[in-house]
């Protein structure tokens, strides 16, 4: 067997310079087998996705806007180690921590919490190395399933806590579902 | 001359001119729409119903846009080049019979502006001063892309005018007259000249694709090498007249096809409507007819460009100097020879 004859991927196709005969030359067949073609598009199926109407389905993996995490009771996870900070290679994220007062013990799950947590979504490139750096199970990325809304001003990029800390009802929710399993 | 004629023509000629704009306006869009269904997109559909005032919408935009003047001497030219470009798109249509006639008020009235005994002629030149527009715009631009696009444009549309030209020759060598009101007549019932010309029909509409400028000749305004071509530094309306000029003049040469080859208002059956069912009845669906065959070649103007890609310019010239009007000429001959068979068939002694 020679080098030639042999097609590795299958899809092996030798290429002709045959001449043309007239017919083909005239190309007119051509077209209209051409147009054959796109009408059959004009028929199908359209593949458009009707944002803000239409979600697509997201990949169980997709990463989208980050999510502080509450637990079971509805404390939040953070503790504001920063080692999200540290380990995000875009710089992105800065925080303040703050110490858990004794009447606060059912809002914050550890001693040391974080009081502000800002991550700027212009600078970030959702590479998720924060929610593997989490040692506390505290940031997610495939939790809230939202690409991060535009917007006209720089500002309004910095994410603060209140766009970033889970809904509360969805913390009980998720515990009600584990309960119930 | 009485006061109702040039009333009766006046609110015509509004008609006409209104119903000129509105396919223009509505060609926008269904441009958009065929261009989004051959490509499996939906197109527009935010604005109104289907995005049917998506057409509005735009023309509000351009209205609202910023007027550029390039640094330009011929400013004056400048402005000229989008006028002439619309009037002349603009002045096809009075020669056009959108129906036979209509019984209104005691009186018959012609469904056409005017019936002129030349009015293949006077399109074709009031067709050919379109290239001035265009040339105008892109020499007083002052900008080499701008005037690029406008010599290809006018190199194009004078060397195809040729073939066109010749492709109508053979036409009325047949039909024997140069009025489109006539033609029309001769076409009633099926005696469409595209059944018996089918050869001048195909030249005259690779030649009409070249005359507006349209895939797969739009070297005029290739995006991807002139930018825009000749309307390159326009912007605001005067922009927006460019492509209304050009969306004009496809709704005209798709009525000039329709008219020339596609029988133009007849239908089968128009004479039996015209005893059944009354002058006026009959004139409307045949009005209706026209316009569902000019929707039809719109529709096949856009169909085309999403299928065909754009020409090289040498291939352009090679099809149109070396392939169409040889191809004219041999249809000529033929014409002449099927239409004198039986002299000929008399001096050859058969
Ligand atoms: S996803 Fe990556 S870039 Fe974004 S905040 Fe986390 S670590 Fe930084
Ligand atoms: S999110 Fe996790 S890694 Fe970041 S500060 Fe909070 S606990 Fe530490």
């Amino acid at each position: 067997m020679s080098i030639e004859t042999i097609s590795l991927s299958g899809r092996k196709k030798v290429v002709s310079n045959k001449e043309m005969t007239f017919l083909e030359r005239m190309y007119l067949i051509a077209i209209v087998k051409g147009l054959a073609i796109t009408i059959k598009h004009f028929f199908r199926k359209k593949a458009t996705i009707q944002y803000p109407e239409q979600v697509r389905v997201m990949s169980p993996v997709y990463r989208g806007q980050h999510m502080l995490k509450r637990d079971e009771q509805g404390r939040e996870n953070c503790t504001a180690c920063g080692l999200c900070a540290l380990s995000c290679p875009a710089e992105a994220i800065t925080m303040k921590a703050g110490e858990r007062k004794a009447d606060e013990k059912h809002l914050y799950r550890e001693e040391k919490y974080a009081e502000i947590y800002e991550i700027n979504m212009l600078r970030c490139i959702f590479c998720g190395l924060c929610e593997e750096a989490c040692p506390k199970d505290a940031i997610y990325l495939t939790i809230s399933k939202e690409l991060v809304p535009a917007s006209y001003n720089r500002e309004d990029f910095i994410f603060g806590k209140d766009k970033l800390v889970m809904p509360l009802e969805m913390a009980l929710k998720n515990t009600q579902l584990n309960n119930a399993n | 001359m009485d006061s109702t004629f040039v009333i009766e023509k006046g609110v015509f000629i509004v008609v006409i001119f209104a119903l000129t704009m509105l396919m223009a306006m509505y060609s926008t869009w269904a441009e958009r729409k065929v261009a989004a269904f051959l490509q499996d997109r939906v197109g527009p559909n935010r604005a109104g119903w289907g995005g049917l005032l998506q057409p509005l919408a735009d023309g509000g935009k351009l209205f609202a846009k910023e007027e550029f003047f390039p640094n330009t001497p011929n400013r004056f030219l400048f402005v000229v080049g989008p006028a002439i470009a619309m009037s002349t798109a603009l002045m096809t249509s009075a020669v056009i019979p959108w129906g036979d006639k209509l019984h209104l008020f005691g009186r018959d009235i012609l469904l056409q502006a005017t019936d002129v005994n030349i009015a293949v002629l006077y399109v074709f030149g009031v067709v050919s001063l379109g290239v001035y527009g265009i040339m105008i715009g892109g020499w007083a631009s002052n900008n080499k892309f701008s005037l690029m696009g406008a010599i290809r444009a006018a190199s194009q549309m004078v060397s195809y005018e040729v073939a066109m030209g010749l492709s109508i020759i053979a036409l009325t060598m047949m039909t024997g007259t140069l009025s489109l009101k006539e033609i029309s007549i001769q076409q009633s019932e099926w005696h469409w000249n595209v059944l018996y010309q089918p050869l001048t029909f195909l030249i005259f509409l690779i030649c009409s694709f070249a005359e507006l400028n349209r895939t797969p000749f739009d070297l005029a305004e290739c995006e991807s090498e002139l930018i825009g071509g000749y309307h390159t530094e326009y912007s605001s309306m005067k922009m927006g007249f460019y492509l209304f000029a050009e969306y004009a003049n496809m709704f005209i040469s798709s009525t000039i096809m329709a008219v020339l080859f596609f029988g133009g208002y007849n239908y089968p059956g128009m004479s039996w409507a015209v005893e059944n069912l009354g002058v006026n009845i009959a004139n409307v669906i045949g009005m209706a007819a026209l316009f569902i065959k000019i929707c039809g070649f719109i529709f096949f103007i856009m169909w085309i460009r999403w299928t065909i890609p754009r020409f090289r310019y040498d291939q352009l010239m090679h099809l149109g100097w070396r392939i169409l009007i040889p191809l004219a000429i041999v249809n000529i001959m033929i014409t002449g020879v099927v239409i004198l068979r039986s002299e000929i068939a008399v001096y050859l002694g058969f």
